[in-house]
């Protein structure tokens, strides 16, 4: 094609500020999580802050048997580093499946927490937990312990393709379809794990706001390393994601028209959602919104296009869950509040106000 | 360039194309035409890939469609669908680089944003370009969509006389005057190499614009060939199930036609006829 020389004028220059807006945006994302991950180190009911870090590593590395020094190491190495490591991955791949789940089903509204998604990767876990000690044994003792987020992963893949066979048809998502399958789908796995709870005498069990309202209490290395596999891999695939979610935004034929295996991508993307809630599930229970309020703050800033809203998603996804989790820990300390009601108290209005302004649009895809 | 053979496509019970035989060849401009539920839409589907045929095939460059991969057939054809939806809020530029996104194709991205920016211009859409695709009018998305489908052949790195472009009536939601940019642009992609396959309503515009028309009923051809040899009185009476009256303009001898106020009756008559041909 002869291309006529000519200069961009104002109005097409918008999107591609917009872009540069995107990559600013990445840049900031990943210094405020710098920033957040020494915030969350620093603060706790044993008073110890940053400043004892150099003395707790010099201790790690030497070995050195002073009680300070073996409580700084206890507390800033073996409980609040790790909880800080699963704050961020798990705020990360609850954003990052948000986003990819709205792609998917065409609309800003779709969250795994909200449609059931998160409920059916605890039932999961719960099931294994409880069944563990009887005829689930041998396959929980094979994987180890990635036999909990195996079992949370499984558990939301299976949720997530019941709600497509439910909500879709001929290529749309009807959204109050969704929604309301993804509420009912939810309220029964919900009673489930409740029952389950109940009618084992597990102590972990017992704990049910782990399950329902999430919480990083639990969290230490070996938690670290279960869900280390799943972060790999959503590193490496989601990526390669990016054009068949933005293709899908226009609609499956078109995706095909424009070069996407509509199926296969499809699948892929249910399966990396799947892969993220459930790793997130299984460590710190079922954490809500942080799906819908990241990607849609990524949206207004930078754009719907994918190759900005999966990164940026991630990064301040993982700042959201981290800051929630030190506001967590402070404001009733010495105890803790649920994560999950942190969550519940910065997302529910972000939803309320994505409802009230799409208003009778709801039922448009 | 691309050819169905027998090609049929039934859903239910109901045949909505019915052993079609098609040829369409590079630099050329087919416009298909026929009443509402005739499977023009259908066949048009059925050429993209996008819908499997009952029986029959399609064949791209003596290829069998099915054996091309989405990617392959990417940078061989382009579509402008009937109605495209999208929730999130694009601008109208970003619609359209969305178009060059298709593996292996040549557009560097500086080169894509200029590439797409000139197919809004000459769509008239330069002024919009950095607008939400949300707040944008029906004939004002048609266009952005059609630019997106342009730019995927222009970055597509195949020669123009291998690529097809499929639009599935491109001017509904127009106003006249960009009906015929749309369809200007149409015959300047005709007259670079590509195969355009048009689904159009309006058989004026179609017999001015096109080089050849097929007339769709009841899922089978009626009629195929120049315009002036389709458009006939009797033959369009009896497709669409109204009386219709052929004109020549002068220059050039292009048929156009006027509808008939005729009596309710008379128009029922002749519905019936034609139902009861066609059905």
């Amino acid at each position: 094609m002869a291309i006529e020389s000519l200069s961009l004028p104002h109005a097409a220059s918008a999107s591609s500020d917009r872009h540069a807006l995107g990559w600013r945006l990445l840049i900031a994302g990943g210094l405020v999580l710098v920033l957040a991950a020494l915030v969350s180190l620093s603060v706790g009911p044993t008073g110890l802050t940053l400043s004892d870090l150099p003395r707790a590593l010099l201790a790690a590395y030497s070995g050195s048997g002073a009680p300070a020094d073996v409580h700084a190491r206890l507390v800033l190495l073996e409980v609040r580093l790790p909880r800080t490591i699963l704050a961020a991955f798990v705020g990360a791949s609850l954003a990052v499946a948000g986003a990819m789940m709205q792609g998917l089903f065409r609309n800003p509204l779709a969250d795994p927490g909200l449609i059931g998604v998160s409920s059916g990767a605890a039932l999961a876990a719960v099931a294994t937990i409880a069944l563990g000690s009887s005829f689930a044994g041998p396959w929980v003792r094979a994987l180890g312990i990635w036999a909990l987020p195996a079992a949370a992963f499984f558990g939301g893949f299976v949720t997530t393709i019941v709600l497509m066979l439910i909500a879709r048809r001929h290529g749309t998502t009807a959204i109050s379809t969704l929604l309301l399958a993804g509420i009912a789908l939810g309220a029964i796995a919900g009673a489930l794990t409740g029952l389950l709870a109940y009618v084992t005498d597990d102590r972990e069990l017992r704990d049910l706001t782990l399950w329902s309202m999430g919480s990083l209490a639990g969290a230490s290395w070996q938690k670290v390393l279960a869900i280390t596999p799943f972060a790999l891999v959503l590193l490496l695939m989601t990526p390669r994601l990016i054009r068949a979610l933005n293709g899908l935004l226009l609609g499956e034929a078109e995706a095909f028209y424009l070069g996407i295996e509509v199926e296969s991508a499809k699948l892929r993307i249910v399966t990396l959602t799947a892969a993220a809630v459930g790793a997130a599930v299984a460590v710190a229970g079922t954490i809500g919104f942080v799906g819908i309020v990241v990607p849609h703050l990524v949206r207004l800033i930078a754009g719907p296009d994918h190759r900005i809203v999966l990164p940026a998603s991630a990064l301040l996804g993982a700042v959201l869950v981290v800051v929630a989790d030190v506001a967590a820990r402070m404001i009733v300390a010495p105890a803790e509040l649920p994560i999950g009601i942190i969550m519940a108290v910065i997302g529910a209005p972000v939803f309320l106000h994505l409802v009230i302004r799409r208003g009778g649009a709801l039922s448009a895809p | 360039m691309i050819c169905a053979r027998s090609l049929s496509f039934a859903a239910g019970k109901r045949k909505l194309v019915d052993g079609i035989d098609l040829d369409l060849v590079p630099g050329q401009f087919i416009a298909v035409v026929g009443p509402n539920g005739a499977g023009k839409s259908t066949l048009l589907r059925l050429l993209t890939g996008e819908l499997k045929p009952t029986s029959g095939q399609v064949l791209i460059g003596n290829r069998e469609l099915s054996s091309f991969s989405a990617d392959q057939l990417a940078r061989r054809r382009a579509v402008l669908a009937q109605h495209t939806a999208l929730a999130f809020p694009f601008t109208a530029l970003e619609v359209v680089l969305l178009g060059m996104t298709v593996p292996g194709l040549q557009a560097e991205v500086g080169n894509a944003r200029q590439v797409a920016f000139t197919m809004l211009e000459r769509l008239g859409l330069e002024q919009l370009a950095g607008q939400s695709y949300t707040t944008l009018s029906g004939g004002e998305r048609q266009r952005v969509h059609m630019a997106r489908a342009l730019c995927q052949l222009e970055c597509s790195g195949t020669p123009p006389d291998e690529t097809i472009l499929l639009v599935d009536e491109p001017t509904s939601s127009l106003d006249i005057g960009h009906q015929l940019i749309v369809l200007d642009e149409l015959v300047r992609q005709k007259r670079r190499g590509r195969s355009v396959f048009a689904v159009l309503h309006d058989l004026n515009l179609a017999a001015a614009y096109a080089d050849e028309m097929v007339l769709l009923a009841g899922g089978k051809i009626v009629a195929a060939g120049p315009p002036s040899e389709v458009i006939q009185d009797e033959r369009l009476s009896l497709a669409f199930g109204c009386q219709v009256c052929t004109n020549r303009l002068p220059a050039g001898g292009i048929p156009f036609l006027l509808p008939q106020a005729c009596a309710a009756a008379e128009v029922c008559a002749v519905a019936r006829k034609s139902a009861a041909t066609y059905s």
